[in-house]
């Protein structure tokens, strides 16, 4: 089964919750995942980041739910990694 | 739940929101019954029951007017606020965080804005109460609940000091000087 295991998503989003909130916020509903949020841009009202989850299985969905409780919109998906290794029987 | 609803505070700077509503109202609540004490005081011979009722009375409306008018101010800020945030996200916010604030913010501010006259009024006329209830004070309840108005009004003094970060006294003793000519004012008239 394919696993998504890093995904790098290009997020508009209000200035509060800052760059660490969003992030801490994120990871609060995706345990075990490391997550990244860069600044790209600052607006009057808003900030472009890349948001880069990486996982030994992300739920994609919840990611989608957090980024959007957290006032976000997900403009793209600029990067995504899935591993679907075959697990070779003894 | 707490870290919630201090996240959603925090969103929409309502701290310093609810800082500045309570010292204006909580101001307007214990200077309100100091004149309303200092006002028996110079009728004389006004019965507790009066006194209590017409305190009452005013922290009521003081309470009612604060909650009201908080209310109504904050929930069109915030929904103004929330609709500038939507356009220039390009979004519907609806099930963000931000919305569950704007709803809910305005209820908080509303509530600490109606407690601060409400509680600062029940603070200096305790004495009536206990005089009521039967307890016995050192003092009249009238002086107990005069020195109470200007301790309460010295204490948001000193609170506005420490938050504007100057030295505390001066802060209080302003407060206190408001409420010394506020006494005078209304022992000079006579009717």
């Amino acid at each position: 089964m394919p696993l998504l295991t890093r995904i790098a998503l290009d997020v508009l989003k209000p200035h509060i919750p800052n760059a660490l909130e969003f992030a801490n916020a994120i990871s609060e509903n995706s345990p075990g995942c490391k997550i990244t949020v860069t600044v790209i841009e600052v607006d009057e009202k808003t900030e472009t980041t890349m948001v880069t989850i990486e996982g030994d299985n992300i739920d994609y969905d919840k990611i989608v739910n957090s980024v959007t409780t957290l006032g976000g919109s997900i403009h793209s998906i600029d990067e995504v990694t899935v591993s679907n290794f075959i697990q070779e029987a003894e | 739940m707490l870290n919630y609803i201090r996240f959603l505070i925090r969103i929409t700077h309502a701290h310093r929101i609810f800082r500045r509503y309570f010292v204006v109202n909580g101001f307007d609540g214990a200077l309100t019954t100091l004149g309303l004490i200092v006002g028996f005081y110079s009728a004389e011979n006004v019965a507790v029951s009066v006194m209590i009722s017409a305190c009452m009375g005013a922290a009521i409306a003081l309470a009612v007017s604060g909650f009201s008018s908080a209310y109504v101010s904050e929930a069109a800020e915030r929904e103004k606020e929330l609709k500038d945030l939507e356009q220039s996200l390009i979004k519907n916010l609806d099930d963000s965080a931000h919305a569950t604030a704007a709803r809910l913010v305005p209820i908080l501010v509303a509530v600490v804005n109606g407690m601060a006259p409400l509680s600062m009024s029940l603070i200096i006329i305790s004495p009536l109460f206990l005089v009521q209830a039967g307890v016995e004070l050192p003092y009249r309840p009238l002086e107990c609940a005069t020195a109470l108005a200007f301790l309460t009004l010295f204490l948001l003094g000193a609170f506005l000091g420490k938050i504007s970060g100057r030295f505390w006294l001066w802060s209080s003793l302003r407060t206190l000087a408001i409420a010394l000519i506020t006494a005078v004012i209304i022992l000079s008239l006579e009717y």
